[in-house]
This record gives structure tokens, C-alpha cells and sequence, in this order.
């Protein structure tokens, strides 16, 4: 119950200065029947029209991109795409790159912020985590119709085959399919866990049908009792524990397929930690870009609070500043090594014929999110939407400089190359958008889109010593907040 | 209408707060009960020790769980890499000394591992899913999962009494003490 400390720690010796209290995590001291009234409100109410002026589009452009685009891809071959036998990667592995990378903020939320305490997660973990799902549904589709046939997708599986041909367990590409789907199970896992106490909240707010049977059985007869609690608490950590360092290996392995690889531009050690950065800075823009319309539209704002806007877009600072870096140390290794391909590789990137998406790369993605320096800029909902659709655009950017430019130009000049995407290739990504978008309004309107039982636990009221004068003999004192009064 | 025989499940007493259950906890703690459970709609901290309960077994399982997934994908790697179909790529060996190359996948297979271990291990632990219960069928008990603290003391504890447990129940602060019956 961090949100209660006034005092400084009794070890302080020093002067003691006054303590800042800490700003509430829900507003206006509302109610847990208000906090489980207005979420499941979202559920249970009908949809505002905004809600179906969304839906349908998304719906539809997911049908036409994903589905119609699929079916042209499959039933004509992967020559309608764009890729050339040199940028062989394309637009599906900038896509594949970008999609995956929007992922990491919601295991971020869920997952590391959970692990160090930082109660402001629980008001849009849930969120957070449902985007992660679907941005890897998105992503999955790039590779599998990228590998060429894609039924013969199975291949990746090492299972046996006809060929008694095993995968290479030393490629990147296969580590890649072990890490993602690693990563889809266990986000899901995390996510309907989460979400369990939630739904039998639903539950118990149906009247009885078919409605009340769904919720029922995805509720798996949860009770709410502490020998329940007990056990459900030490699952929540041990996922935590289990997908902190999972997030990290994910777009750390996405950058071994760069990485490993003998390129100019590529064979970098900072690729790691510079994707995974930039996996975080990105995802947390379509958090953004996602909750701050859906907060007016539901009537959220006292639980999604300006605090935790606030936090996020210094995250956003925080995480920009780092791809930043990883920009200006990618160029200085470049030059500090003397190796004439290297330097070449990035005279490309700025002067070549892609300089318009390298300059759109490090305005959007490093000089954008420096704004958020300024409280002002923070505490503005429409520059904050404004510097998260300039970071969701730059990422792919990022993800288009990074692939594309360096393939256009390897290492023989015979296989020089310029690319550019098909008519099919913006069709299947202007899909995947749609379908992120339909799956996301699906989740507002059947899933309780915040986590109620967690918001209530953050109420000051919650502690169970909250009214507790003296001391207790089992956990210690509450914390007497002398010298605050000393201060007055 | 047939009739139907009923069996008494338990008391079910209502507290009006976080604290309130916590302090009756530690009374029905030190009573001896050993068939209860405390309700409330989020997991009250420290409540665990005022009931008296242990702490979870889960991060066991979840090590073997673990551990079962590391050893599976060395034995999946190393079995198809080194003894059947050894691929040479890039100069690296096809012995024992390929072992790191295989450590991102083993790194993967141990947290999926673990992963559905806790899942399954939740599920086993805390005996769900199940369809139904006897308390679903309380009037007041869709609270629990709203902004409702109870207690269910039930009948087959050993120190159960009709009248002196619904008493305690009633001196510790229970308030809409409720005979919850399951039809047999």
C-alpha cells in the first residue's frame, strides 16, 4: 500500500523535509460497488456510437486486408508481394518487427512494473496486456505466409517429417519461432489468469441464461475466498518472475536474426538492448494511443488518471532517449571501426535514397518524444496523442530503415536493389491494423477492460490495518505521521 | 414439485470492511476452525497469517515444471542437432561444443514449461474449474466478488455447532448470518 506512506523511513537520521504525499491512484475516493459498477458498466451496457463507427470499419478492413489479402496471397503465390530477391525480407519482417514490438509495453506493465511495486499498473495492465495478444496475432501472420508455402508453415515444428530433416537448432530463426511462441502462450496464460476474478464478478452480475453460462464457465467457478487467493498471488508473481525475463529474450532474439547475420549495418552487439527499448517505447505510444480515446469514451477518468498518463509518457522519454542512443552509438561504432562497409552501410541509411525514412526515424522516434520533457506537454491529452502516433509511426519507420535499406545495398553492387511494396503488401498491413483494432473493441465490449480487483486493492482502505490505532501484533506499527505535524 | 433433501453446508457471515475480516479471522483462527475461508473481492493482505494458512506449495511445481522444459529442449537439440542430423552452418561444431547455440531455446521451453505449470498447478491447487458451488446458492454471496467481506464456516469442521458457531460468528461481528443448505 504504497500509496499511504507520509513519512520518511525510520532509519532517516537527517534532517527530515517534508514528504511529499503521493498523488491517488483513483479519484474522488469512490467506492469498490462504483469501481465494479462502472467497469463492468463497459460489458453490460450498450455500446456508445463511437464504439460501432470503429468497430465496423476495423471489422471490415480486417475482412478486405487479412482476409481478402491472404486469400490473393495464398492462392497466387508470394511473388504479389514486394519482396525482390535481394530485400528478400520486405515489408512482412518490418511488419512482423513492428507488430511484435507493440507487444512488450503490455508485459512490461504486467509483468516488470508488477515485480517493483508500481501500483499505477493495475489501471491499465489489463489493457496492456489484451493489446500484447493481439499485436502478436498480428505479428505472427508476416512470417508464416513469408515462409514462402505456407503450409508448409509446419516445418518450423521440430517434428518429424518425411525428409528426416531436422531443424538447425543454431539459427536465429528458430530460436525466433520458439521465443514468439513462447511468448504468445505465456501472455495469454498471464492474461486470462488476470482476468479470472473479473469475470466472476461478471458472473455474478447476470441474471441467469446463456450470458450467465459463458461467464460462468470462463470464470472456472471462482469464489473469491482467501485459500483461493492465497494460491492465486503466488501464481500472479511467478508469472511475473517468469515473463520479465521472457520479454527481454523476445526482442532480444528478434535482433539475433539481425544480428548474427554477417551484414554491414546489422552485425551489431547493441541490437539487443536497442530493440528491446525500442519494443517497450513503441508499445507504450499504442497504449496511449488506445486508452486516452477509450478513458472519454467509458467515463474512466478516475481511474485512468492524468498520474498515470503522466508516467507513462515519461516512460516514453525515458525509453526514447535510450533508442536515441542507440541511433548516435549505431553511427560513432560505424565510424570508429574504419571498416569502409559499415560506414557505407549508414552513409546509405542518411544520403541515400531512403534518407526521407531515416529523417522520419530520428525525428519522430528520438526529437518527438523530448517534449515530454515539459509538464505542459504531459498534462496535454491532445500533444500527448499527438507525440504517440509520431512514436507509433517512427517505429515502423525504425523497423523499415533498419531492414530495407540494408538489403537494398549488400555486399555486391550487382545486387543492388531498390524496393518498393506491392499493392498486397499495404493491403495485408492495412488489415493487420483493422484486425488490432476490431480484436481490441471486441475486448472493450466483452472483457472487463480494467482490472477490478486490483483497483480496489490499491484503495487506502483496502490495507486491513487501515483503522488501526495501535500497535499490531502481527505487522508491526502503522506509521504515525509525527513530524508531518511538526512541519504545520 | 418433488422434494428434495437438504444438507447443511455452512454459516455464512457478512463483515463490513477489510480490517473487520481481519480481525475476525484471527479470532476463528485461534477457535480451531479448519474448514473456512474468508471472501472478499481482492486479495487482502496479510490474510494469510490471520487464517493461519501456509504459504503456497506452487513455486515448487513450478521448478520441476521448469526444469522439465530446460532438459526437454537440450534433449530435443542435442538428440537431433549432434546424433541424428548433424547440420554444419557456419563453421560451428556438431558436439558438444554447439551446447551454447542451444541456449535460447532452452531458455524458452524452460519458461513455457513453467508457464503451464503454474496454470495447471493453480487450477489443481485451488480445485478449480468446477462448475458449482454450495455458496452460489446464498442470496448474498454475489457480493464477495463486488464489495462484500464474508466468512463461510462449514458444517463438516469438526468444531462446527448449529447454534455455538453462528454465536461466534455473531460476537466477532458477523452480520446477516446466513444457514447455507446444498441439495443433496
Amino acid at each position: 500500500m504504497a500509496s499511504t506512506t507520509t513519512t520518511a523511513p525510520e532509519t532517516h537520521t537527517g534532517v527530515k523535509l517534508p514528504v511529499l504525499e503521493r498523488e491517488k491512484l483513483i479519484l474522488n475516493e469512490r467506492s469498490y460497488h462504483w469501481i465494479t459498477e462502472r467497469i463492468c458498466g463497459v460489458v453490460e451496457n450498450k455500446q456508445p456510437l463511437l464504439w460501432w463507427l470503429l468497430f465496423i470499419p476495423s471489422a471490415l478492413i480486417a475482412a478486405i486486408g487479412v482476409g481478402g489479402g491472404l486469400f490473393h496471397l495464398v492462392s497466387t503465390g508470394v511473388g504479389v508481394w514486394g519482396n525482390t530477391n535481394r530485400v528478400m525480407w520486405g515489408w512482412p519482417i518490418v511488419n512482423f518487427v513492428f507488430w511484435i514490438g507493440i507487444g512488450h509495453a503490455g508485459t512490461l506493465i504486467s509483468a516488470i512494473l508488477f515485480l517493483t511495486r508500481q501500483n499505477w499498473r493495475t489501471s491499465i495492465n489489463r489493457a496492456a496486456e489484451a493489446m500484447t495478444i493481439f499485436a502478436v496475432m498480428c505479428a505472427g501472420i508476416f512470417p508464416a505466409f513469408h515462409v514462402g508455402r505456407v503450409w508448409f508453415a509446419w516445418f518450423l515444428a521440430p517434428v518429424p517429417n518425411a525428409n528426416a530433416v531436422w531443424q538447425n537448432f543454431k539459427s536465429p530463426l528458430l530460436w525466433d519461432v520458439f521465443a514468439v511462441s513462447t511468448y504468445f502462450t505465456v501472455s495469454l496464460i498471464f492474461w486470462f489468469l488476470g482476468m479470472v476474478p473479473d469475470l466472476a464478478t461478471i458472473r455474478d452480475r447476470c441474471k441467469p441464461g446463456l450470458r450467465k453460462v459463458i461467464y460462468g464457465i470462463l470464470a472456472l467457478g471462482w469464489r473469491g475466498g482467501n485459500r483461493q487467493w492465497s494460491h492465486y498471488e503466488m501464481a500472479y508473481l511467478l508469472l511475473a518472475a517468469l515473463s520479465t525475463p521472457l520479454v527481454l529474450s523476445v526482442h532480444s532474439v528478434v535482433s539475433f536474426d539481425f544480428a548474427t547475420s554477417v551484414v554491414p549495418g546489422w552485425h551489431t552487439t547493441i541490437f539487443p538492448p536497442y530493440f528491446v527499448a525500442g519494443a517497450i517505447f513503441g508499445g507504450f505510444a499504442m497504449v496511449l494511443t488506445i486508452m486516452i480515446p477509450a478513458r472519454f469514451v467509458y467515463g474512466l477518468q478516475d481511474l485512468i488518471t492524468m498520474k498515470h498518463i503522466d508516467n507513462m509518457a515519461k516512460i516514453i522519454l525515458l525509453t526514447g532517449t535510450i533508442v536515441g542512443y542507440a541511433y548516435l552509438m549505431e553511427l560513432f561504432v560505424a565510424f570508429y571501426s574504419g571498416a569502409i562497409y559499415e560506414m557505407d552501410a549508414f552513409k546509405f541509411r542518411i544520403a541515400g535514397p531512403y534518407w526521407w525514412a531515416y529523417a522520419a526515424m530520428m525525428s519522430l522516434n528520438v526529437i518527438s518524444p523530448q517534449f515530454f520533457w515539459f509538464k505542459a506537454c504531459r498534462e496535454n491529452l491532445w500533444v500527448v496523442m499527438a507525440i504517440a502516433m509520431c512514436v507509433n509511426v517512427g517505429m515502423w519507420f525504425e523497423r523499415f530503415v533498419i531492414i530495407v535499406t540494408t538489403l537494398a545495398r549488400m555486399w555486391l553492387p550487382g545486387d543492388w536493389k531498390t524496393f518498393s511494396p506491392s499493392a498486397q503488401d499495404q493491403m495485408l498491413f492495412v488489415g493487420t491494423i483493422g484486425m488490432f483494432l476490431a480484436l481490441f473493441m471486441l475486448f472493450l465490449r466483452f472483457l472487463p477492460c480494467i482490472n477490478i480487483a486490483e483497483v480496489k486493492w490499491t484503495k487506502p482502505e483496502a490495507d486491513p490495518h487501515f483503522d488501526d490505532k495501535e500497535h499490531h501484533p502481527d505487522h508491526g506499527v502503522k506509521a504515525e505521521p509525527a513530524y508531518q505535524k511538526e512541519l504545520v | 414439485m418433488s422434494t428434495t433433501r437438504k444438507r447443511v453446508y455452512g454459516y455464512l457471515a457478512e463483515f463490513k470492511s477489510a480490517s473487520a475480516l481481519y480481525k475476525a479471522a484471527e479470532k476463528i483462527r485461534d477457535a480451531g476452525f479448519r474448514k473456512w475461508d474468508c471472501y472478499s473481492p481482492y486479495p487482502i493482505h496479510g490474510l494469510d497469517g490471520a487464517m493461519g494458512l501456509k504459504r503456497s506449495i506452487l513455486p515448487w511445481f513450478v521448478f520441476f515444471g521448469g526444469m522439465t522444459g530446460c532438459a526437454t529442449a537440450f534433449a530435443l537439440a542435442y538428440s537431433t542437432q549432434v546424433v541424428i542430423y548433424p547440420t554444419i552452418v557456419q563453421a560451428k561444431p556438431a558436439n558438444i561444443f554447439t551446447v551454447p547455440a542451444f541456449f535460447p531455446v532452452m531458455f524458452e521451453l524452460t519458461i513455457l514449461f513453467s508457464g503451464f505449470t503454474v496454470l495447471f498447478g493453480l487450477l489443481a491447487l485451488i480445485q478449480l474449474p468446477r462448475l458449482n458451488h454450495p455458496l452460489f446458492a446464498s442470496k448474498q454471496f454475489h457480493r464477495a466478488t463486488d464489495d462484500g467481506f464474508f466468512i463461510a464456516i462449514e458444517a463438516r469442521d469438526p468444531k462446527f455447532s448449529p447454534n455455538q458457531t453462528k454465536e461466534l460468528l455473531a460476537e466477532i461481528g458477523g452480520a446477516n448470518i446466513e444457514l447455507v443448505e446444498e441439495e443433496d
